[in-house]
């Protein structure tokens, strides 16, 4: 119960911050990303803003040996990248820069403004349905899905 | 503004680092979205990922009884349904995206998350320039 309410109490911190930093606006996401337009530096000030208290978080967890509310760390391996990561963030970002969207800021659009957020949820969901299914393709045997089970991250 | 934008990044700093000291886990939107609708088959519990993505609107609600509103502006809807789809598979190809791999990856310097962020980042770049180059925006 606890480990709920904290990832609740988590996820609702996330999305004020979302909401505050502008980042639930697509258009200023894409202003970032728009060099040759208007642009906007605001999601530079986010990242090194969020990246600060969790560059102390990660000094703290090497100390630790269980976190306070579960009985073990669930990371992701410190493995190198490869082809399926460089893919899959080309792809990510071309979307990104598409809807001007990541998942974050597009499910706490969800309140703000409905039908367009839902819109894009949507689609974003076909899309993780569709590399599941393809991960599952008889031409890629042992796959179990993908890169699902590393998806810590 | 820059302000806002810091204190805002400040707060998703602290939600992430609530997840890794507290539940041990990575605060990787994509991941844990895939999780609470059963596409990915492993992951956090069902119930943590679920509370935490529905913790993302319900804090976008306090901000928006709080301040009065949310300005936003959504692009088109075939935006919103190509970039959708690519931002569905790629993140799930790719096991993340700017929270996990930017936030909580780059802090962590993970070198998977810093050349995923790079890539990411670049393509984004590159994307929003070819749609500018093309009278798209």
């Amino acid at each position: 119960m606890i480990r709920v309410v904290l990832a609740l109490f988590s996820g609702t911190l996330f999305g004020v911050g979302l909401a505050v930093s502008g980042m639930a606006d697509p258009v200023r996401v894409r202003a970032f990303l728009d060099l040759f337009g208007t642009w906007d530096p605001t999601l530079a000030f986010v990242m090194a803003g969020a990246i600060l208290p969790m560059a102390l978080a990660w000094m703290w967890q090497r100390r630790l040996i269980k976190p306070f509310a579960d009985t073990g760390f669930s990371l992701p391996d410190p493995s190198g990248p490869d082809l399926k990561l460089a893919s899959g963030a080309v792809l990510f970002g071309a979307g990104w820069g598409i809807a001007g969207l990541c998942p974050g800021p597009a499910i706490a659009g969800l309140v703000i403004a409905p039908i367009p957020a839902a819109t894009f949820v949507a689609a974003m969901l076909a899309g993780m349905l569709l590399h599941r299914a393809l991960g599952r393709n008889p031409a890629n045997p042992g796959s179990k899905g993908g890169t699902a089970w590393k998806s810590g991250a | 503004m820059p302000v806002e934008g810091f204190i805002g990044g400040l707060m998703i700093g602290l939600a992430a680092a609530a997840m890794l000291l507290g539940l041990g886990r990575i605060a990787g939107v994509s991941g844990l979205a895939a999780r609470a609708v059963g596409i990915a088959p492993v992951g956090a519990p069902w119930a943590v990922a679920f509370a935490f993505i529905v913790g993302l609107p319900l804090g976008a609600a306090l901000v928006m009884l709080v301040m009065g509103g949310v300005a936003v502006t959504y692009p088109a809807t075939a935006a919103l349904l190509i970039g959708g789809l690519l931002v569905g598979f790629g993140t799930r190809l790719g096991s993340g995206c700017t929270s996990g791999h930017g936030v909580c990856g780059l802090s962590r310097l993970s070198l998977r998350s810093i050349v995923a962020t790079l890539i990411f980042m670049a393509s984004g770049f590159l994307t929003v320039g070819l749609l500018r180059a093309g009278g798209l925006l």
